[in-house]
C-alpha cells in the first residue's frame, strides 16, 4: 500500500533519514521503533508530504507521491497525527474532529454528525462540547486519533499516539487502535511504548541514527543483537548474553 | 439560526430608524458606527478568523477609495457602478499581497510588517501619480442624486452601510457554519494540523484575503461618497488600518457581532471623551491605544469573550 | 545625472544618514535578537526621544550634542519601566499580543505629542546648523558629520558593551537559550527589561545626533518604522554587523533613489527592498536560515 524506497534527507549538513526503504502492506498494523532521535518522525514527515526528501521516493497505492503537499496526500487517503498533540485551541472537541469529517463531507450538519460517530468510537462522546484546550494529554491523545479518523483514511500514520499515557490509559486506546484495522484502516505507528508494538503490530521496522537497521515480528526484531545496541548502547547485547540475562528493550 | 435572526433584527431595526429620527447627529452617529463596524468585519475575516493580522488593510481601502473615485473624476462613470468596481480592484490587490505573503510562508509579525510595508508603496505611489491626484488627493463631484449615490440627507446613506454591515454579518455568520469556515478556523489555530488532515492552507487563506479585501474596499468607495474626498493619508495610511482592528479587538475576534460591538464601545467612549475633554486633538486616539493595551493584556477574547465565557456554546 | 559631483555628495549624505539609521536599527535587532519581540513602537519611541532633545534645548537652551549624557539614560529608564510593566505583561507569549501591544504604545504615544504639543513641525537651531564640512570635494553639512561619527562611536561602545561586560554575557545567554539560561540562575526578566531599555538608549543617542540635521512633529515615528524594519530584517533579525551594514545600505539607497525619483518616490525603493527580502531571504544578509 504505501512503499518508500531508498529515502534520504539531511538538515544542514545532518543525515537525519539515509537510505531508508519500507514497504507497507494493506490491512496491516505496522511499527516503526528505534530510539530518540533516530529520525522516526521525520521519516514520518517525508511519507506524509511535510518534507520532501533529497534522494529516493515514496509511492502510495500505485501513485508516486513523493514530495505531494500534505493535504492532497491527504486526499488520497493517508493521513497522519503529530507527536506533539495540537488541538484547535478555541474550539470544542466536536469542531475539532469535524474539520477531518469535513475533507468528504461539504455540509455543515453532517461533518459535525460525522464527528459524534467518531468521537464514539474513540470514547469522546462525553466530551464532545468541552474546550479541546481542557482535555487531558490522554483526551488530546484521543482527539488526535480521532481527528485523523475523521478523514476516512485508507492509511493512518499515528506518531506516538501512546506516548505519555498511563498504563491503565494504554490498554484502553489498543482496542481501539485494534478496531481501526478491522474497520478496513491500515495501520503504521511510531511508538516506544514495547507493550503496545509487541501486542499490536505484526511487522516492525527498526531506525536508528536515520538507518533501518532491523525490521521482522516485534517479538524477533527485539532479541536483535544490533536493536539492543540501538537502545542500549555498544556492546550491551554481548553483555547481557553473557551475564545471562533475558533481554529487556 | 438564533444568530441570523438577531442579525435580521437588529438590521431590520436600524433600517427603522430614519423613520423615528430625524436628527442628523444621531443619523451620523449610527452611520458612522456601521463604517466602523463595515472596516472591523472585514479585517475579523482575515485575523480574527484567518488568524493572519494584517496592519496595512489601508492598501485596500485605498485602493476601493481611488478606484472609485478615479472612476468618477476621470471618467465619468456611474458611482454606484463604481462600487462592484472598487470591490473588485480592492479583491485584486488583495489577492496580489496574498499571493506573495502566503506563497513564501509568512506569518505573524513578519506578514503584519509586510502588509505595512505594501501600504504604504500604495500611498507613495498614489502621492505620485497624477491619476489618483497626487498629494493633492481628489475630489469627487458634488451632485444630488440618489441615482449617483449622493443623498440629500443622511438617511440614503445610512441605507447603503446598513446593506453593507449587513453583507458583513451574513458571511460572518455563514463562515460560522460552513465547511470554508471550518477550515480557515483551523487553519488559524494550527496550519500543520490543518494541512495533515486535507485542508489547502494556500488556498483558503487566499480566499480569505482576498473576502476580506474585496468587503474593505466597499468601505472605502463609501467613505468617498460619504466624504467626497480622498487623499494618499487618507486612503494608505495608518489611520484606517488601525480602525480596521481596534474594533474586532475590543468587540471579540472571530465572532459574527464583535466588529459591531467593539466599533460601538469605541464611539461611545469617543464621545464621552469629546464630552469630558473637549476636542483636544488626539485625546480619543490616546485612549483607544490604552484600550488595546489593556484589551490584550486582560481581555483577549474581547468583551464579546467574556459573554463567551458565561454562556455555554451552541453548535 | 550620474555625474561623480552629483553622485558623491549623495552617496556621503547617505552614509551620515544611514549611520545614524544603524544606530535606530541595532536597537531594534537588540530587543528582537532578545525578547523575540518586534517593537513596533521604535518609531514613536524614537520621536518622544527628538522632542526631549528639542526641548532641552528650547527650555534650557542645551545644546543636542550636550544632551547625550541626559537623553541616554532618561531612554534607557524608559524603556526599561515600559517591558517590565507594560509590555511584559501584556505579551502572554504570543507573538499577536505583543504586535497590538505595541501598536497600542504607538497610538499612546503619537497622540499624546499630538495633544501636548499639536501638530506643529520643529527644529533647532544651532551655532553649526548651517557649516559644512568640505570632504574631498563635497560640501556636506556639519550636524551630519557629527552623525555619522557620533553613531558609530555609539555603535561601538554598544557592541563592547555586549562583548565584555557581565550584563551583554547574560544578554547574549538569554538570546540564544532563553530556559537555559534561566536554569543557570540568570534572572530572565531583569535581562529583558535591561535589553529593551538598552534598544531604547540607542534611540536617546540617536534623537541627539539626528535632530540638528533633521526635525520633528508627532508623525516623524511612522516614517522611521519601516525604515528601521528594513534595516534589521536586511541585515538579518539579531545580527548587530547586519544593522550596521544594512544601515548604510539603505541609507545610500534612500538618497541615490531620491535623487534619481525625487524625494517623494524614491523611498519607495526602501518599502521594495524590504517586502523582497521578506518574501525571498527572510533571515537577511546575516541571519541564519530557520
Amino acid at each position: 500500500m504505501l512503499e518508500a524506497r531508498h529515502v534520504s534527507i539531511s538538515f544542514g549538513g545532518l543525515k537525519a533519514v539515509e537510505d531508508a526503504s519500507l514497504a507497507v502492506p494493506a490491512g496491516s498494523i505496522t511499527s516503526l521503533i528505534g530510539p530518540n532521535g533516530a529520525g522516526k518522525s521525520t521519516l514520518f514527515g517525508i511519507l506524509s508530504g511535510f518534507l520532501k526528501p533529497d534522494t529516493g521516493s515514496v509511492s502510495f497505492l500505485g501513485q508516486d507521491v513523493t514530495g505531494l503537499a500534505p493535504h492532497r496526500i491527504c486526499r488520497l487517503g493517508m493521513t497522519r497525527t503529530f507527536q506533539i498533540v495540537q488541538p484547535f485551541a478555541g474550539q470544542t472537541v466536536r469542531e475539532n474532529i469535524a474539520v477531518g469529517s469535513h475533507l468528504h463531507r461539504a455540509q455543515r450538519k453532517a461533518a459535525l454528525a460525522h464527528a459524534e460517530s467518531i468521537a464514539l468510537r474513540v470514547g469522546l462522546s462525553g466530551q464532545l462540547d468541552r474546550p479541546a484546550q481542557d482535555l487531558t494529554i490522554a483526551g488530546r491523545k484521543r482527539l488526535e486519533l480521532a481527528r485523523a479518523l475523521a478523514t476516512e483514511p485508507k492509511l493512518l500514520l499515528l506518531d506516538e499516539v501512546l506516548a505519555g499515557l498511563n498504563p491503565q490509559e494504554v490498554s484502553e486506546m489498543s482496542p481501539v487502535i485494534r478496531s481501526i484495522r478491522v474497520s478496513g484502516v491500515t495501520v503504521l505507528m511510531i511508538e516506544h511504548v514495547m507493550q503496545a508494538v509487541m501486542n499490536l503490530s505484526e511487522h516492525t521496522w527498526v531506525l536508528n541514527n536515520g538507518h533501518l537497521i532491523a525490521e521482522g515480528k516485534p517479538a524477533d526484531v527485539t532479541r536483535d543483537p544490533r536493536v539492543i545496541e540501538a537502545y542500549l548502547g555498544r556492546g550491551a547485547a554481548e553483555r547481557l548474553r553473557t551475564s545471562g540475562n533475558e533481554a529487556h528493550a | 439560526m438564533k444568530t441570523l435572526y438577531a442579525i435580521l433584527v437588529l438590521c431590520g431595526a436600524v433600517a427603522l430608524l430614519p423613520a423615528f429620527v430625524s436628527s442628523g447627529v444621531v443619523l451620523n452617529l449610527v452611520i458612522m458606527t456601521l463604517y466602523a463596524t463595515l472596516l472591523g468585519q472585514a479585517w475579523n475575516i482575515l485575523a480574527g478568523f484567518g488568524g493572519q493580522y494584517s496592519f496595512g488593510h489601508a492598501a485596500f481601502f485605498g485602493t476601493g477609495a481611488y478606484a472609485s473615485a478615479a472612476l468618477q473624476v476621470h471618467f465619468g462613470v456611474n458611482a454606484w457602478l463604481c462600487l462592484p468596481a472598487a470591490m473588485a480592484c480592492g479583491a485584486a490587490v488583495g489577492a496580489l499581497v496574498g499571493a506573495l505573503s502566503f506563497r513564501y510562508g509568512l506569518r505573524g509579525s513578519y506578514f503584519a510588517l509586510v502588509t505595512l510595508a505594501f501600504a504604504e508603496v500604495f500611498r507613495i505611489l498614489a502621492n505620485s501619480v497624477k491619476f489618483t491626484g497626487g498629494g493633492v488627493g481628489l475630489l469627487v463631484p458634488l451632485k444630488s442624486s440618489a441615482l449617483d449615490f449622493q443623498f440629500q440627507g443622511k438617511a440614503g446613506f445610512l441605507y447603503v452601510i446598513l446593506a453593507l454591515t449587513l453583507a458583513g454579518f451574513l458571511l460572518s455568520w455563514w463562515l460560522k457554519r460552513s465547511r470554508y469556515g471550518a477550515w480557515l478556523t483551523a487553519v488559524r489555530d494550527n496550519e500543520d494540523s490543518a494541512a495533515a488532515l486535507g485542508v489547502d492552507v494556500f488556498r483558503v487563506k487566499l480566499q480569505a484575503i482576498v473576502i476580506s479585501a474585496g468587503l474593505m474596499a466597499a468601505g472605502g468607495a463609501f467613505y468617498v461618497q460619504y466624504f467626497h474626498y480622498i487623499d494618499p493619508h487618507i486612503a494608505y495610511g495608518p489611520a484606517v488600518s488601525v480602525d480596521a482592528l481596534l474594533g474586532p479587538i475590543v468587540g471579540g475576534l472571530g465572532t459574527v457581532f464583535g466588529p459591531l460591538l467593539g466599533a460601538a464601545a469605541l464611539q461611545l467612549l469617543g464621545e464621552l471623551t469629546r464630552n469630558l475633554m473637549g476636542d483636544a486633538p488626539g485625546v480619543s486616539l490616546m485612549i483607544y491605544g490604552a484600550v488595546l493595551i489593556a484589551m490584550v493584556t486582560f481581555l483577549p477574547r474581547g468583551i464579546g469573550g467574556v459573554f463567551w465565557r458565561l454562556a455555554p456554546k451552541a453548535p | 545625472m550620474l555625474e561623480l559631483s552629483i553622485l558623491f555628495p549623495s552617496l556621503l549624505n547617505g552614509l551620515t544618514t544611514g549611520a545614524v539609521y544603524a544606530l535606530i536599527a541595532l536597537g531594534l535587532t537588540l530587543i528582537y535578537g532578545v525578547l523575540h519581540i518586534i517593537n513596533f513602537a521604535h518609531g514613536a519611541l524614537l520621536m518622544i526621544a527628538l522632542y526631549g532633545v528639542f526641548f532641552l534645548n528650547a527650555k534650557l537652551g542645551l545644546d543636542p550634542y550636550a544632551a547625550l549624557p541626559i537623553m541616554v539614560p532618561a531612554m534607557f529608564a524608559l524603556g526599561y519601566a515600559l517591558q517590565r510593566f507594560v509590555i511584559g505583561p501584556a505579551s502572554h507569549g504570543k507573538d499577536e499580543n505583543i504586535l497590538l501591544a505595541t501598536l497600542g504604545l504607538t497610538l499612546i504615544l503619537e497622540n499624546f505629542a499630538l495633544y501636548a504639543w499639536r501638530s506643529d513641525t520643529r527644529a533647532i537651531e544651532t551655532p553649526y546648523t548651517f557649516s559644512t564640512v568640505a570632504i574631498a570635494g563635497a560640501m556636506i553639512s556639519t550636524p551630519k558629520v557629527v552623525a555619522f561619527f557620533g553613531a558609530l562611536a555609539a555603535t561601538a561602545i554598544l557592541l563592547a558593551f555586549i562583548t565584555r561586560s557581565d550584563l551583554g554575557r547574560a544578554i547574549r545567554a538569554v538570546a540564544r537559550e532563553r530556559q537555559g539560561a534561566k536554569l543557570v540562575g540568570i534572572d530572565v526578566e531583569h535581562v529583558f527589561a535591561m535589553s529593551f531599555g538598552i534598544g531604547l538608549a540607542c534611540l536617546g543617542a540617536a534623537a541627539c545626533f539626528l535632530l540638528p540635521a533633521y526635525y520633528v512633529n508627532p508623525q516623524v515615528g511612522n516614517g522611521f518604522v519601516l525604515i528601521a524594519f528594513t534595516i534589521v530584517v536586511l541585515g538579518g533579525m539579531g545580527s548587530f554587523a547586519g544593522a550596521l551594514l544594512s544601515g548604510f545600505i539603505i541609507g545610500v539607497v534612500e538618497s541615490v533613489g531620491g535623487l534619481w525619483l525625487g524625494e517623494s518616490l524614491g523611498q519607495i525603493g526602501i518599502f521594495v527592498i524590504f517586502i523582497a527580502i521578506l518574501l525571498f531571504r527572510p533571515q537577511g544578509i546575516f541571519g541564519a536560515r530557520t
